[in-house]
């Protein structure tokens, strides 16, 4: 510890120098992390090059241009994010919520609607989704009020009082409506209560409540005809257990997406592939680029790009064990669970087994908003990781 | 609580790490089941998905070839093909708006005489066949109707007019019953082998030659194959197949239709329900084939008749469409004492000088076998019996043969009873009275007697319960008249393709040859030609002032409750003819009566040039 401080006031005259790389902190970078992330980004350009050439009339690389951009700014903040010391949001907790409320409102009165939602800002150049960076806003928030409980009231009133903090932004981005980012901002609340050592008991009692309110919202509530949930949100929740070949029907995407996933078989169709070529599979750049990775790239190509995300989060994982206090373990904790959630039911949905959600897939779904937070995630990641090795360094190297 | 927020370095205990590990599972879990729902779509049923694919992004199209042409054995033009103008609405161009999609069809069904449910019937029916193509309310419309529309595209979003090939028939009803019917193929020929490949909404002959020379005809249909996208829109260079339609080639018939048009003239003259063949003798080429009442086959050459008209054909008591003259089951009455004369003769149960008496009246049994009006003509021989159609003649050779079986031998080995061989679907075997088929009913209780002497005489002169033909009956004719052979009587005569090449030519062997002793021969042909041109013959009247010499045998069947039903059957020229003739009406009364005149009139057609030629020179020689 005094050698620490010692070298940090003044350092010695004969000290080590450090290099370029030791400058930028890249030693004490997760590389695996890094590198698995912008694998992921530099594959979702690939495919969308090869996959989107005829979308737009006249610009054949418009997907491709944006997505790369979004990637490098993605990095550069991935980046910048490193470099600050994340125990600092913990401190920022109550701005961090307030600005998160505040931006997901904020959409009711200036976003531009889109397909019957308002989720975005029409910026001069993009448009911007707060509810993504909100997903990161609210891991960094919830696990601040998490840590701040674990001083005061009992364990019901923490439980209750972290499920209102989590499901109050969730609400919100329901009400946009987006019910997949909604349902993102819940598996988040309850990783991070998961992990912030909640009683399996309370956890029963949410579940035992969670099936109670799905029956409600799904059977009970158009049955007395107040329904909770929009025509299509319902039908495309349900419709994953009913295929259909009306073109017209959520049933008829899933099935379509599954059509061209298998037909990809073990070494894809490349340019010869014509589900996702032919608009047979809706939404192809977004939420469903996993079935144009299957079809073009087949059975190698689609492990390859599930193989990335398992590396992801198994280093995500890593750091919530490696993280040098509560908050960096509750945080990296919400991250991980969030990009899990996020790639299971995107995927998931791809191959027919889980509902239509609109969740997208991180990093390979076309979108500056989603690719900047991931990137924004992973920053975080990285800062914790980076915090967690300088502090073993100050402790060990001496 | 385990969180010590204040502390630093790695915050883990041992409930924490717990949580991750589990955690971490979870993880694992879902993973896993992600790879083995990949590894299951991809890699076990893959191939299925890539087969779902392909069909998903490919729609076919198919133009319909134009069927090749009929024609006459000298190329008259019998069968051709119009254009027409179909009516086509393609489902997903019309309104998405119901109560809009309601009333463009409501105005489509009131433009095409049809009504809504009709229409909704028609495009629910064919879109479970097709998904995606267009659907055809109605074939041939009129000018008029899609100048309408399409001066009113943008009021009819989604309709199309489609340039189809509908078959169109100069003669009108001339060779109704030869040429046959056209119209799309059903579900159970669907899966007949001679129709493999068809499709449904292809069309293929359905009766007569069309059917019978269906895969000449035919042609082979264009075939697009398009790639489309998931709205079924094409894609761009989404050309995957384009084969042109091959028209199909055409058909040369033996028919002369000078010989077909005066026959059809002379059925239709006299109104009796009847049947008409003229063939050749020698190869079987058959000149002339009609039935009495016709139809118009361009009626079927519509998609949907009207009541009236299924009235007229289907449900017409007078059926129409049965060809009579190769279906028709009828006694023949005295046509049938060429067969007799020539049974007894070979069999040695009459020799060529001998003479019957005939008082007028057979008494066999206790029964009497009358004459035709009773006349008794005295001491007659074969010639003289059959020139003025001695029944008691006859009679007797039937008794002297009742049980031997000879009659029978000779009438199936001149093609009685048995099928003919002939290029046209439709036609009737018959019936031969016999010794064995009778005695066999009786056995089983079908009939009150077995075989009596009595069913053997009215059998040798064409009455009881024989069932035959004119095609029979003319194969017979000619059998006796080339001195043997038994001929495949046949319409077909050679296939030629659209530059007019000789692809196939059709000459099908004889049935069989039987001997025949041209003694025998020569004595029936002349009491066959004393019948028909001697003072005393019975259809002198008709054919004495005919200037071409020709043989000929009248016949009047008893067929109760009808009225007798007249016969001729005619060889021409005597002594060695080249044609025979046989024509047989309903009703007709006396042979000489009704049919004679008719095959008479058809003669006339068939030596039209000869005739011509006699005219001249007596004329030539009355001024000289």
């Amino acid at each position: 510890m005094y050698a620490t401080r010692t070298r940090r006031a003044r350092p010695e005259p004969f000290a080590f120098h450090p290099g370029i790389a030791e400058r930028l902190g890249l030693p004490y970078m997760d590389g695996q992390l890094a590198f698995s992330a912008a694998a992921l980004v530099a594959f979702s350009i690939f495919t969308l090059g090869q996959a989107t050439t005829h979308d737009v009339p006249g610009s054949p690389y418009y997907f491709v241009d944006r997505q790369a951009i979004y990637g490098v700014l993605g990095i550069i903040g991935m980046y910048l994010l490193t470099r600050i010391d994340y125990s600092r949001f913990r401190e920022l907790r109550v701005g961090v919520y307030t600005f998160l409320c505040v931006s997901v409102s904020l959409v009711f009165v200036f976003g531009f609607a889109a397909r019957g939602s308002r989720r975005a800002f029409e910026l001069p150049f993009f448009s911007f989704q707060p509810s993504e960076l909100g997903k990161v806003l609210l891991v960094l928030a919830l696990a601040g009020f998490v840590i701040d409980g674990a001083r005061n009231g009992s364990d019901w009133q923490r439980t209750v009082r972290y499920l209102c903090l989590g499901l109050a932004p969730a609400a919100l981005v329901f009400l946009q409506p987006d019910l997949g980012t909604s349902l993102v901002y819940g598996a988040i609340t309850l990783a991070v209560m998961y992990v912030g050592g909640v009683r399996w008991t309370h956890f029963a009692v949410i579940g035992a409540a969670f099936v109670v309110l799905t029956a409600a919202v799904l059977v009970v509530a158009p049955a007395v005809g107040t329904p909770v949930l929009k025509g299509y949100q319902e039908e495309r929740l349900t419709s994953f257990t009913h295929p259909s070949a009306d073109p017209a029907d959520a049933g008829y995407q899933q099935n379509q997406a599954k059509i061209a996933i298998g037909s990809g078989e073990k070494t894809g169709r490349g340019d010869r592939a014509t589900q996702t070529r032919l608009d047979f599979v809706p939404e192809r750049h977004t939420d469903f680029i996993f079935a144009v990775i299957g079809e073009r790239y087949g059975f190698l190509g689609a492990a390859l790009v599930l193989s990335l995300y398992a590396l992801l989060i198994w280093r995500a994982l890593r750091i919530v064990t490696l993280s040098k206090n509560s908050y960096g373990t509750l945080v990296a904790g919400g991250i991980a669970a969030m990009l899990l959630f996020q790639v299971f039911v995107n995927v998931g949905m791809n191959l027919g087994i889980m509902p239509i959600t609109g969740i997208p897939l991180p990093l390979m779904s076309y979108g500056g908003s989603s690719v900047l937070a991931t990137f924004l995630a992973v920053g975080v990641l990285q800062s914790i990781h980076m915090q967690a090795r300088l502090s073993q360094k100050g402790r060990f190297a001496w | 609580m385990y969180l010590r927020s204040d502390e630093r370095g790695p915050a883990m205990n041992n409930r924490l790490a717990l949580r991750i590990a589990l955690f971490g599972g979870f993880a694992v879990v879902l993973f896993g089941i992600l790879f083995f729902r990949l590894w299951l779509l991809q890699v076990l049923d893959g191939e299925k998905y890539l087969a779902e694919a392909k069909n998903n992004r490919t729609r076919s199209f198919r133009t319909s070839a134009p069927r090749g042409e009929i024609l006459d054995r000298n190329g008259k033009l019998l069968v051709a093909n119009r254009t027409s103008l179909a009516l086509q609405v393609n489902p997903r161009k019309l309104p998405e708006d119901p109560a809009e999609r309601r009333a463009e069809l409501a105005k489509l069904a009131e433009l095409t005489h049809s009504t809504l449910r009709r229409v909704r019937r028609t495009m629910h029916e064919e879109l479970k066949l097709a998904p995606a193509a267009p659907v055809t309310l109605r074939n041939d419309v009129g000018h008029y109707l899609v100048f309408y529309l399409q001066e009113n595209q943008e009021r009819f979003p989604g309709v199309e007019v489609q340039r189809v090939f509908v078959r169109a028939y100069p003669g009108g009803t001339l060779g109704a019953h030869i040429l046959g019917s056209v119209s799309e193929i059903n579900e159970e020929q669907l899966k007949e082998a001679r129709y493999k490949g068809l499709v449904p909404g292809d069309e293929i002959g359905q009766s007569g030659v069309e059917d019978t020379y269906d895969r000449y005809l035919r042609g082979r249909p264009g075939l697009t194959r398009i790639q489309v996208d998931a709205l079924g829109e094409p894609t761009p260079n989404g050309r995957l197949v384009s084969k042109p339609p091959a028209p199909g080639d055409n058909l040369k018939l033996t028919i002369d239709q000078d010989v077909q048009e005066a026959g059809e003239a002379a059925m239709a003259e006299r109104g009796l329900p009847g049947g008409f063949i003229t063939m050749d003798v020698h190869t079987g080429e058959i000149l002339g084939l009609g039935s009495f009442p016709t139809f118009e086959p361009s009626l079927f050459a519509r998609p949907a008749l009207t009541q009236a008209q299924v009235d007229a054909t289907y449900n017409n008591p007078a059926a129409p469409l049965t060809d009579r003259a190769i279906a028709g089951l009828y006694p023949t009455g005295s046509t049938f004492k060429l067969i007799t004369a020539l049974a007894a003769l070979e069999s040695g149960n009459l020799q060529l000088d001998e003479a019957i008496e005939d008082p007028g009246v057979l008494v066999v049994g206790g029964q009497e076998f009358k004459n035709a009006g009773e006349a008794a003509n005295g001491t007659v021989s074969l010639v003289t019996a059959l020139e003025v159609s001695s029944d008691v003649f006859f009679y007797t050779l039937g008794l002297r043969m009742w049980d031997s079986g000879e009659l029978q031998h000779w009438a199936h080995a001149l093609g009685i009873g048995r099928p003919t061989g002939i290029d046209l679907p439709g036609a009737e075997e018959g019936l031969l009275p016999s010794q064995h088929w009778r005695n066999q009913l009786y056995k089983e209780g079908e009939t009150d007697r077995p075989w009596s002497a009595g069913d053997n005489i009215q059998l040798a002169t064409g009455q009881g319960d024989l069932q035959t033909n004119p095609l029979q009956m003319a194969i017979a004719y000619a059998t006796l008249a080339n001195g043997g052979t038994v001929v495949t009587p046949h319409i077909g005569l050679q296939v030629d393709d659209a530059r007019g090449r000789v692809l196939k030519e059709f000459d099908p062997k004889p049935r069989r040859h039987i001997k025949i002793d041209p003694e025998y021969r020569a004595a029936i042909l002349e009491g066959l030609h004393d019948a028909a041109q001697n003072g005393a013959g019975t259809s002198c009247d008709v054919f004495c002032a005919f200037p071409i010499p020709v043989a000929g045998k009248t016949g009047t069947a008893q067929r109760p409750p009808h009225a007798d039903q007249s016969w001729y059957g005619v060889l021409a020229p005597y002594p060695n003819p080249r044609i025979v003739t046989f024509v047989t009406m309903e009703e007709g009364g006396f042979g000489a009566e009704s049919a004679a005149p008719a095959a008479r009139k058809i003669l006339e057609a068939y030596f039209a040039k000869e005739l011509a030629h006699d005219a001249s020179t007596e004329e030539e020689e009355s001024e000289g």
